[in-house]
């Protein structure tokens, strides 16, 4: 990742907008240019997520990439967010022992890595378990 | 300071991390004894950040609760102001990062706050200031710290994570703001160079000739001039930077142990730096009653104090439970050990 | 008809490195031993070479050296002869036996080479997993600490839950790929495991372990393609190309259509029974891409050998071993073969050849006469299948 591939995605990984389609009315996350229902007829516009779901799978990482040697053991997964489309991110705040298909999860901002000592640092909108 | 125009808090919100180490924890790496610890500095166990939390991510989650208690769209927001003592970069704003977060960008301005413990009030004060004045319609205002203290300094027992948020305007009021004093002067107590990883302070001297005097005179100055008394007040709200010194303050200025008992959070949560107290003003908030007057004073090494006179409006009870209370956040919790403390605060190099 | 190619396309050579840590072997010296492998196998001199294409998943990364393509033609002594390079991730080497094959059928050229190849051990095993990494969404699934494993750990766990897999049943792919590669003499790993090894070797990424996951490894493979009827004078034992097909699927997991399999496989597996005149039941023996534990089982499912959710089952009655109903990966699959990612591809067709010729040695499936190639890239984006026959 570099600085302005991360710059030109911060709204989309800060508050989870993507996009939706006005012509089929299909939402994405990550959001998408094209329509792959609608192709040319379709017409995509911003849409904000509420960043509320369920966990749909997930794994527990303990071999990280480069930039993640801290972290491990860290959960990851494939969340359902309640507006239909499915997302991947950390799972954070809880054991890995504790995740299951299905938990609930919500939004919450978090550090994912930075570029070495001195370089940038990446932030993101990852998941943990809804405990209100 | 007496503001010519009504201004005062719209919405509230604080974070405190799920982590927690036990002064026993602590003590049995340093040999120290954990009763003498617990007893001379009034603290149980302190917050501990995890790998994905930093000062902009808990700014960031603070601002969030309290725009859910404020109810305003956030593009309404004219400045962000960060205060910090551990800001993830030492250039480059974390405010930008919070405004972005809440979609409060790009029509605001923005800054980061630095003096030591109370840059969070500092920031209170200017957005008063910008709002009272018409200049801005609101005005967000955070003091957020992942604390810092060196490994075997007492600081390590207390350096804790956590912040909180708030909301100035002019409508909606949740807490009216009567007066804000402050009180300043150069007194080298405490400081990190550049570059250095750990602050230094001065031990002893941190008490009498820095933060129980500029506290003194700070809340001293305010109780003069909108021409109160400490029995005018329901709460009384100081600095924490363990659980003895805001008491004993308290006691120096005349207040009650119930005037300020409400708002100590020192000793579950430990010394969150510029969060402090504004999550002992959060910890009131949350059981205040409308028409009750709340005294806030803050405390930054270097040496400032920021004291304000509060009054609550009828509001807080619509917003109370629109984000959680502190206590939710201060009871949620999982203990960590010194290994796993040392690997979450980055003591580690890899 | 569409989907079918305009002329017969034969196999006539095939080579192949072993596969595995070659530390004294560099990038270039891969890729001529195995080229010149596959061309004494034919018979050809390499005068009568048209065209190269060649499937490489990341030199840029791994050594450093785009363009590969013109240092292959010219290490090689093959200049000016055009030489492309294909990538697809993983299913590189497929891709680029696919190019090689329409190149053929279209008769823009006759004799053409296709080879694979990838030296992965010049870099650090952290490096490595980070180049590897790149095959998934680098944007919005790497981004944010999401491994290979994990992600297809994500599928394995997925798999579990709908369908009941159990882990002793992931683990029996592994298993048989090990005691398979025991009878390839250029297979990585030539020693057998068992399932209580596979459950109890160190996690990589729940429920994944490091048994149930491919290795990191260096290796090429290469073979010679030409029509049909030249074939049949050059050897007396070539095996035609019946069918090939291709298919794409989204690169991130989260925008597929499921998780318990990869639809790719499906559609491009359907196309090229479609286009051979066969179904999944007339197949003797395939090479699958069995990168980790859970890509086999979805794939033996995927490619129709067995319903969805019932691949655990027939592993446990022994239907993809070697004297099994469909012989799965009797070469060792990439799991115990070896993984050398832009070779793989083509070394599932010189296995599928080297059966279908009936040269296989110990691992010989018996009377093998239809064999598939499955070669997936990354987690799904792209799989690349083909059917052959032996044709006498």
């Amino acid at each position: 990742m570099s600085v302005p591939r991360f710059w030109r995605s911060i709204e989309n990984r800060y508050r989870l907008v993507g996009t939706v389609c006005k012509n089929c009315g299909e939402k994405f996350f990550p959001p998408r240019v094209v329509c792959p229902n609608c192709r040319r007829s379709g017409e995509m516009e911003e849409y904000e997520f509420s960043g509320r779901g369920e966990v749909y799978s997930y794994s527990v990482v303990r071999v990280p990439p480069e930039g993640f040697e801290d972290k491990a053991p860290y959960v990851v997964g494939i969340v359902k967010l309640e507006e239909g489309p499915l997302v991947t991110g950390m799972i954070v705040d809880c054991e890995p022992s504790e995740v299951e298909i299905g938990m609930p999860v919500e939004a919450t901002f978090r550090r994912v890595s930075e570029e070495g000592e001195d370089g940038v640092i990446y932030y993101s909108l990852e998941f943990r378990p809804v405990r209100r | 300071m007496i503001p010519s125009e009504k201004v005062g808090i719209v919405g509230y919100g604080g974070y405190v991390p799920r982590y927690r180490i036990k002064v026993e924890e602590i003590a049995a790496v340093w040999g120290d004894d954990p009763e003498a610890i617990k007893s001379g500095l009034m603290i149980e166990e302190k917050s501990v950040p995890s790998e994905t939390e930093d000062s902009a991510t808990i700014a960031v989650e603070a601002a969030r609760n309290a725009l859910a208690r404020a109810g305003i769209d956030p593009s309404e927001i004219g400045a962000v102001y960060v205060g910090s003592e551990s800001p993830p970069y030492a250039v480059k704003p974390t405010a930008t990062i919070v405004a972005e977060a809440i979609g409060a960008t790009p029509e605001m301005t923005a800054a980061d706050y630095e003096f030591a413990c109370k840059a969070g009030t500092a920031a209170i004060q200017t957005c008063s200031g910008l709002v009272a004045s018409g200049m801005i319609d609101y005005g967000l205002a955070i003091g957020a710290d992942t604390a810092q203290g060196a490994p075997g300094d007492p600081l390590e027992y207390t350096a804790a994570a956590g912040g909180a948020a708030y909301i100035v305007g002019r409508e909606n009021l949740v807490a009216e703001l009567e007066g804000t004093y402050s009180y300043t002067t150069d007194t080298p107590d405490f400081w990190r160079r550049e570059g250095q990883p750990y602050p230094r302070h001065g031990g002893r001297f941190t008490g009498a000739p820095a933060y129980f005097k500029h506290i003194v005179n700070a809340a001293r100055g305010l109780m003069e001039e909108l021409d109160l008394s400490p029995e005018d007040f329901d709460y009384a709200v100081f600095h924490q930077p363990n659980g003895k010194f805001p008491r004993k303050v308290a006691k120096m200025l005349g207040f009650e142990p119930d005037q300020v008992e409400p708002s100590i959070v020192v000793d579950k949560v430990g010394n969150t730096y510029s969060g402090s107290s504004l999550l002992g003003f959060h910890a009131v908030l949350d059981v205040a009653e409308p028409g009750d007057r709340i005294l806030l004073v803050s405390y930054g090494s270097g040496a400032g104090s920021d004291a304000f006179s509060f009054v609550v409006t009828d509001r807080i009870e619509e917003v109370r439970d629109a984000a959680p209370r502190l206590e939710e956040y201060i009871e949620d919790k999982v203990y960590v050990t010194y290994g796993e403390y040392a690997k979450m605060k980055k003591k580690l190099k890899f | 008809m569409p989907g079918r190619l305009k002329r017969d396309v034969a196999v006539v050579g095939v080579g192949m490195t072993r596969f595995g840590e070659l530390w004294d072997m560099s990038f270039d010296e891969l890729f001529i031993e195995a080229g010149l492998e596959a061309l004494e196998d034919a018979g050809l001199s390499g005068d009568e070479i048209e065209a190269i294409y060649v499937g490489n998943m990341s030199a840029g990364r791994f050594i450093d050296q785009e363009h590969v393509a013109s240092l292959i033609a010219d290490r090689s002594g093959m200049t000016p002869v055009p030489c492309t390079r294909v990538e697809a991730a993983c299913a590189s080497g497929g891709l680029a036996f696919r190019h090689a094959v329409l190149a053929v059928a279209s008769g823009l050229f006759d004799v053409v080479i296709a080879g694979g190849v990838e030296k992965m051990t010049d870099v650090t095993t952290e490096e490595a997993t980070s180049i590897l990494a790149t095959a998934s969404d680098q944007e919005w699934e790497a981004f944010h600490g999401v491994t290979f494993p994990a992600l297809y750990a994500m599928m394995a766990r997925r798999h579990m839950h709908e369908y009941g897999t159990d882990r002793e049943e992931l683990a029996l792919p592994p298993v048989k790929n090990h005691r398979n590669a025991t009878k390839n003499p250029k297979a990585q790993f030539r020693f057998e495991i068992t399932v209580e090894q596979v459950i109890e070797s160190p996690p990589i990424a729940d429920p994944l372990r490091l048994l149930d996951c491919s290795p990191v490894s260096d290796g090429a493979a290469a073979v010679v393609v030409c029509p049909l009827d030249m074939a049949k004078e050059l050897t007396d034992t070539p095996v035609v190309v019946k069918a090939s097909a291709q298919a794409s699927d989204a690169i991130a997991l989260h925008d597929r259509e499921t998780l318990t399999g990869l639809p790719a496989t499906v559609e491009a597996s359907r196309k090229a029974y479609k286009a051979a005149g066969i179904g999944p039941e007339d197949v003797d023996v395939a090479e699958v891409h069995d990168c980790f534990s859970i890509a086999e089982i979805m794939a033996v499912e995927d490619l129709g050998f067995v319903e969805k959710g019932e691949a655990g089952e027939a592993y446990r009655e022994g239907m993809f071993e070697i004297d099994g109903e469909v012989a799965v990966n009797p070469s060792g699959g990439l799991k115990a073969k070896g993984h050398p990612v832009g070779a793989s591809g083509v070394a599932q067709v010189v296995e599928i050849v080297e059966q279908l010729r009936g040269e296989a040695g110990k691992r010989q499936v018996d009377g093998a006469e239809i064999g598939l190639t499955h070669n997936v890239g990354g987690s799904g984006g792209t799989v690349v299948v083909h059917v052959f026959e032996r044709a006498d």
